[in-house]
Formats: C-alpha cells, sequence, structure tokens
C-alpha cells in the first residue's frame, strides 16, 4: 500500500512538473497574425475564428496574440512582419497568397522568429529553416459536400424535377488557378461518386471577393439549366442568388444557413485552429515545425459544417460520415485514377502528369504526381496543384 | 400668438458672415481646438464600439497612447512614418500644380500606378539580361513616361476640346486598375494573379542610414524645388494666372492649353518619381492595391496645406500620423479594420470643418431687437 502510495506521489510529481514547465514554456510563445482583410471576409473571418479557438485550446492570453488586419500583398506586410517581431513575437502567420515573397523576406532578416504562411508554394525551396508553408486537405472535405450534392441531384431526378436530360452542376469559382481546379474536380468527383451521370458548368469571376459578380455568374448558371450550385469565392453573392431562385446549394467557408434556410445543404471549410495549436506547441517545445504541413480530416482542419437536414437528400449525413471514415483508412481516394469511367481526359484515363510542384519563374512542370493509381494531390507541397481539365467539367469561361 | 410666430420667422438665432482675414494665432487656435474636439468624440465612439474598452482591459488613455506609439513606439516605426509620409508627400506635390490652376486633376491614383506598373514592366523582362544599374536608370525612365502620359491624355482632351477634367482624371484611374490587372493575367500564367517580388531592379538603399533615408530625402528635395518652382519661376507665375482667370491669362497673351498640358506633365511626372519609389524601392512588384489609396489621400492633403508644399509636409505628416496611429488601434483594442477608418474620418472631418470657422464668423442676433422692429 505504501509503495503504491509512494508511487502514485512521485507519478503526480512528475507530472505535475512536466505540465509545469510546458505552460512555462507556452508562456513565452507569442503569435502574431496578418491579415489581408478583416471579419467581413469569409475568408479572414475563418482564419480570426481560428485563432480565438486555439487560444481556448491552449490557455493564450489576449497579450499573447497579436492580429493586424487590413494588411496589403506589399512592402506593408514586410514592415507589418518586423514590427510583430519588435512587439516580442515568436511566431509570425500571414495568411494570403500574395503576403508569401514580403513574408520571406522579413524571415531572411530574422532567423530566430518562426514564419508560417498560409496557401504559399515557396517553403520547400526556399532553403530557410525558419519559414513553413500550410494547406489543408480540403479536396477532401470538398468531395464529401460533393456527395451530399450528388445525393440531392439523386433526390430531383427521381421526383422529375431535373431541368434537363442529366442532372447539371453550377460552379462559381475565382480564379483559373490550381486551388480553385482542384477544388471543383474534388466537388464534381464526390457528386459523380454517388451520381454517375453529373456533368458541370464552371463560371469564373477573376476575383477572390465580388458579391455582385459572384450573384450574377450564379444567375447564369442557374438560367443555363443548373440543378444545384455550389462556389469558390468569399462572399455570399452565390448563396443569395440560389436562396433566390429556389436552387441547392452547397456553400464554402462556413454555413449559410442563416441566410439561405431553404436551399443551404452543407458547406465545407479549413478549419485553422489546429495548425495554431500545432506551431504554438512547436515553438514551446522548442521543435521545429514542418516545411510542408497539410491538414487533413484526422488532423480537424478539413470540417463540415452541419448538414442543413430541411434541403438535403435523406440519408446524406449518414453518407458523409461512412466516406469520411473511408477517406481517413485510406480506402478511398478521392482523385483516383484507377478506377473506370471516374476521372478522364479525352476519354481516357489519366495514367501520368506532370505538375508544377517547385515554383519557378517560367512555371514548369517537375514532378510527376500520378501513381499508385491516384493523383497524390497536397503531398509534395501543401498547397494544390491539381490543375488538371477533366472530362464532365465544362469552363465557361477563363479567368486568371 | 401670430405675432411671435412672425418675430422668430423673421429672426435667426445667428448669421454667417465671411471674414475679411483672420489672425494667423486665431486660425490656429480654431485648428487646434477642432483636433483636440475631433480626438474628444473618437474616444466617445471608441468607448461605445471597443469591448477592451469597456471592459477596462485597455483604458482611454492606452487609445489616445496609440497615436503617439504607432508613428514614434520604435525605431522601425519612425522609419516607416518618415517613408510613408515622404512617398504621400511625393504625390500630394504631385496634384498641386495642376490644383493650383484650378484643373482638378483627381487622377493621381491612376498616374502613379501607372508609374510602378512601369517600372516593374521593365524589371520583369529586362531583368538579369541588363546591368542592374542599367535596369534601374530604364525603369525610372518607364515611370516617368507612363505616369506623364497618364496625366497628359486628360490634358489634351481639356486644351482640345474643353472636356471635364475631373471625370476624365477619375475614369483613367480606373482604365489604370485594369490595365494591371491584364499583365498581371499575362505574367503569373499559374492563375494566382499575384506577382511576387521580382529579383531584380531594386533601388539600393543609401550606403549609409536608414534603408528608408534615400526615398525621404529624394520627397525632401522635390519639395523645395516644387516650391521654387510655383513661387520663382515664369512657369509658377503663370499656373497662378490660369488658376484666377482663364480669361486674364488669355488677354496676357499666355497659350492656356499649352499651360495646362505643360502643368500635368510635370504632375505625371512627379507621379512617376513617386510610383518608382513604390515599385523599385519598396515593393519590387505590382499588383491593383500598389498605390493603395494614396493618390486621393493625396487631393486632401494638398488641398489643407492650400497647395503650398512647405506646409503639406505638416498636413501630409498628419494624415500618416492619424493613420499608423488608427492601424495601431486596430491591433492594440482588437477591432475590426475598419475602426481605425472611421477613427480618421472623425478627425479629418474636424479639421476640415475647422476650415469653416476660419473663413466664416458667426454673428449672434441681439435679442429680439429686430422683433420688436417688426412689430412696430
Amino acid at each position: 500500500m505504501k509503495k503504491l502510495f509512494a508511487l502514485v506521489l512521485a507519478l503526480a510529481l512528475c507530472l505535475s512538473a512536466f505540465s509545469f514547465t510546458a505552460v512555462a514554456e507556452m508562456e513565452d510563445v507569442k503569435l502574431g497574425v496578418i491579415l489581408l482583410h478583416d471579419e467581413d471576409s469569409t475568408y479572414d473571418l475563418n482564419f480570426i475564428n481560428g485563432v480565438y479557438e486555439a487560444m481556448a485550446i491552449l490557455g493564450l492570453s489576449e497579450d499573447q496574440v497579436i492580429m493586424k488586419r487590413n494588411i496589403p500583398e506589399t512592402n506593408e506586410c514586410y514592415e507589418a512582419a518586423l514590427d510583430l517581431v519588435d512587439e516580442g513575437c515568436t511566431i509570425v502567420f500571414a495568411n494570403s497568397f500574395g503576403h508569401e515573397s514580403f513574408l520571406l523576406q522579413a524571415a531572411r532578416e530574422c532567423e530566430d522568429v518562426q514564419f508560417c504562411h498560409a496557401t504559399g508554394t515557396m517553403a520547400h525551396t526556399a532553403g530557410l529553416p525558419n519559414f513553413h508553408n500550410a494547406f489543408a486537405a480540403i479536396y477532401e472535405g470538398r468531395y464529401l459536400a460533393g456527395i451530399a450534392a450528388g445525393m440531392k441531384l439523386n433526390e430531383l431526378k427521381a421526383a422529375g424535377l431535373l431541368k434537363g436530360e442529366v442532372p447539371m452542376m453550377g460552379y462559381v469559382g475565382a480564379f483559373t488557378y490550381a486551388e480553385v481546379i482542384s477544388g471543383y474536380t474534388s466537388f464534381y468527383l464526390g457528386a459523380k461518386s454517388v451520381c454517375p451521370d453529373v456533368v458541370m458548368k464552371v463560371q469564373f469571376t477573376g476575383s477572390w471577393y465580388d458579391e455582385m459578380e459572384e450573384r450574377s455568374a450564379a444567375t447564369a448558371l442557374i438560367n443555363a439549366g443548373c440543378d444545384l450550385i455550389s462556389q469558390h469565392a468569399d462572399s455570399m453573392g452565390a448563396p443569395t442568388a440560389c436562396e433566390n431562385a429556389g436552387i441547392p446549394n452547397v456553400s464554402y467557408n462556413g454555413s449559410t444557413v442563416a441566410s439561405c434556410p431553404n436551399t443551404f445543404i452543407v458547406s465545407s471549410r479549413i478549419n485553422w485552429a489546429p495548425y495554431f495549436v500545432y506551431i504554438c506547441n512547436q515553438v514551446a517545445a522548442g521543435e521545429a515545425i514542418a516545411t510542408d504541413w497539410t491538414g487533413t480530416i484526422a488532423t480537424g482542419s478539413v470540417v463540415l459544417t452541419d448538414v442543413n437536414t430541411a434541403v438535403a437528400a435523406p440519408g446524406t449525413v449518414e453518407a458523409i460520415a461512412e466516406t469520411m471514415t473511408a477517406l481517413q483508412n485510406g480506402e478511398i481516394k478521392v482523385f483516383d485514377t484507377a478506377a473506370d469511367a471516374f476521372i478522364t481526359v479525352g476519354g481516357e484515363k489519366l495514367v501520368s502528369y506532370i505538375a508544377d510542384v517547385d515554383t519557378d519563374e517560367l512555371y514548369t512542370p517537375d514532378t510527376e504526381v500520378v501513381a499508385d493509381g491516384y493523383f497524390h494531390e497536397s503531398e509534395f507541397r501543401s498547397a494544390p496543384y491539381f490543375d488538371v481539365r477533366i472530362d464532365g467539367i465544362e469552363l465557361i469561361n477563363q479567368m486568371y | 400668438m401670430t405675432s411671435s410666430k412672425i418675430n422668430k420667422a423673421h429672426e435667426p438665432l445667428f448669421h454667417l458672415s465671411k471674414r475679411d482675414g483672420i489672425a494667423f494665432w486665431k486660425a490656429w487656435l480654431i485648428r487646434i481646438a477642432a483636433v483636440a474636439l475631433g480626438l474628444a468624440v473618437c474616444g466617445l465612439v471608441a468607448y461605445l464600439f471597443s469591448d477592451k474598452l469597456r471592459t477596462g482591459k485597455k483604458t482611454l488613455e492606452d487609445f489616445y497612447y496609440c497615436f503617439i506609439k504607432g508613428a514614434f513606439g520604435t525605431e522601425r516605426k519612425l522609419w516607416k512614418f518618415l517613408k510613408n509620409m515622404a512617398v504621400l508627400q511625393c504625390i500630394s506635390l504631385a496634384v498641386t500644380p495642376a490644383f493650383r490652376m484650378r484643373f482638378w486633376n483627381i487622377g493621381a491614383e491612376g498616374q502613379t500606378l501607372m508609374g510602378v506598373w512601369g517600372a516593374i514592366a521593365v524589371a520583369f523582362y529586362l531583368g538579369g539580361k541588363v546591368p542592374e544599374w542599367l535596369l534601374l536608370i530604364i525603369m525610372f525612365a518607364a515611370a516617368l513616361v507612363c505616369s506623364a502620359v497618364w496625366a497628359v491624355i486628360p490634358a489634351l482632351f481639356k486644351a482640345r476640346w474643353n472636356t471635364n477634367e475631373t471625370l476624365f482624371t477619375l475614369m483613367m484611374n480606373y482604365v489604370a486598375t485594369y490595365v494591371v490587372s491584364y499583365f498581371l493575367v499575362v505574367w503569373v500564367p499559374s492563375g494566382s494573379s499575384a506577382l511576387g517580388k521580382l529579383k531584380y531592379g531594386k533601388l539600393p538603399p543609401l550606403p549609409f542610414g536608414n534603408q528608408y533615408l534615400l526615398i525621404i530625402l529624394i520627397s525632401l528635395a522635390m519639395t523645395v524645388l516644387l516650391y521654387i518652382y510655383l513661387r520663382h519661376s515664369k512657369h509658377g507665375y503663370e499656373i497662378s494666372v490660369v488658376g484666377e482667370s482663364e480669361r486674364t491669362a488669355r488677354y496676357s497673351g499666355m497659350n492656356v492649353g499649352k499651360v495646362i498640358i505643360r502643368t500635368m506633365v510635370v504632375s505625371g511626372l512627379l507621379c512617376g518619381l513617386a510610383g518608382y519609389l513604390i515599385g523599385a524601392g519598396l515593393d519590387q512588384s505590382v499588383n491593383t492595391e500598389s498605390v493603395g489609396g494614396q493618390g486621393f489621400t493625396a487631393i486632401m492633403v494638398s488641398w489643407l496645406a492650400k497647395f503650398n508644399p512647405l506646409v503639406m509636409l505638416l498636413t501630409a505628416g498628419l494624415v500618416s500620423l492619424l493613420n499608423s496611429g488608427a492601424a495601431q488601434i486596430s491591433q492594440d483594442l482588437n477591432v475590426s479594420g475598419a475602426f481605425p477608418d472611421v477613427i480618421v474620418g472623425i478627425i479629418l472631418f474636424f479639421i476640415i470643418g475647422s476650415e469653416f470657422f476660419i473663413n466664416y464668423r458667426i454673428v449672434m442676433s441681439r435679442k429680439g431687437h429686430a422683433g420688436k422692429e417688426v412689430l412696430k
């Protein structure tokens, strides 16, 4: 009994000592966050919410986090980063693609501070130990959202409510850019996995945030005979157009159910909190941060909002849960190039693809990414590089 | 009852009269009072909108200290403040000659953006192919030419067909934005439209002092040069005459069209210089936000200084101070990005409003005096 008591006491002491040191080190962490816009942009709001969630998880105080809003993709980003270093930040994070080269410049000057950049592509070739990229395998989330879309189309088809012969989806994209192409293709494939004859039209707006353009693009797609709309752009334009026209919508970046109760089905989004938790923990423990970090369903980075059962087809929640497990186990791959009549280009299966993984000035493709029966998205670097135009998806316009 | 109603209709509480002139100290007293009042209102608004202030995590003292901390908090902040002020000053100088001849050029944003674009286009196509010193010179020339062309087009139309220069220069801003958007698509084939920092074409800093010192010195030199140009040259005199009255200018034998075009070339060249400082000196890249609205802010800076280049140092400094203070407020109080704009807006509203009280006098009516006259 005494022995046991001593053992428990020793264990308790060890644990308390351990947790004490961990807390002490977490106290030294100070996170600086550079944001392109502010709460008014769904893209930036998603990061801000991630910061707050991470603060709650790690018990960070308000003094340990500084946010700089409305920082453009210019020299001002470099200045903001250095100012955060002056404020004592041990980690500086920036959230917009165009921030990268300016953040890199700051990283070169401050070796003792960790610089983390979301959506960027340069970390794995820059060769700086204190500069890191991060993204999430959001294509998995889009695939799951696509399943909800495909099931809704099946429901419409069974009820004889399709506008045309075959089920047709519309997609409002920002730019004809790998991140968007990877997104709409995975969404399409998710729908196709349950509704094999689905086709899709994509219209680009040429802007990440343009409410009017997004609304009119969605309206044009609806008028062109689309039975369901999804989007990859940051405003409420497309969801609003769908609600007005009574067309089901699969959203992005967060739930739009409050404004669109009659048409919202489900939304996928990247949760950045796990990444913030990860980088703070690494710095607190004195460990290195991964050069490229790709969040997954398992890390909690790829999440779906609650399904709006009032609009979604029956069984959607169960089907999503089932596929989510299968994706996590590796039983199914989103970009499955081996399956018959799934991913085809000009009627042929995709057997090889050289993607532009290492960014250079001429954007030359450099890495074979099709192997073992699937396209290895977000494995050679965190940011997406799937930019294949596959059969079944018609691009109405292109916007670079 | 009826008679008292008549009284009120004929007897306003006060009326306004234009001042013939005002003592220097009086004008400044009014301005300082306006800023103080503006700051007080800002404090009130901040208190209403910031959770941190209301819950006592931050005090009003912290709030006001942000204005000093934002610009002078660290050595780096001080240099950044001086650099921001220098760039804004340069663009403000650019709009000034045209304003002095009452040519309302509100196209400095687009003219400067074209300067940035011109410099970066040269760096993009020739970077690494010609020696760096030569590249920098060609970039400079390209910036000047692009901005001057952008400024001279509306001037030509004004001189030849008397088109409205305000609308014309405004439209040219949008065209410039789309020119940049178009080239970003051409230059960045991956589709992200984000041109990172270019490797070549970086204006080297002075061998001594801060990296921004060169920009600051160039801007100061331009201020002095433009002051001399406007005050002590024949050109400057002609600008003033055209501004006073085009007919007088014509009568005295001046070619008004030529003066307009020449002055807009000067404006364009100064915008080109500002664009070069931004493109080669700071960003080594271009996007639609490269000028970031400074072309519009410059109008106010120039107007507040009554188109005097030396006084403009003061007004450019004030606006830069407010901007850096506002950014600091957003950061320290953790409020959304629109809030700092509200703060800057309130203070500028009071400053601009104070000009009214400097130009006009409020005369209170003597009690009931006029009314009794009516009754009789």
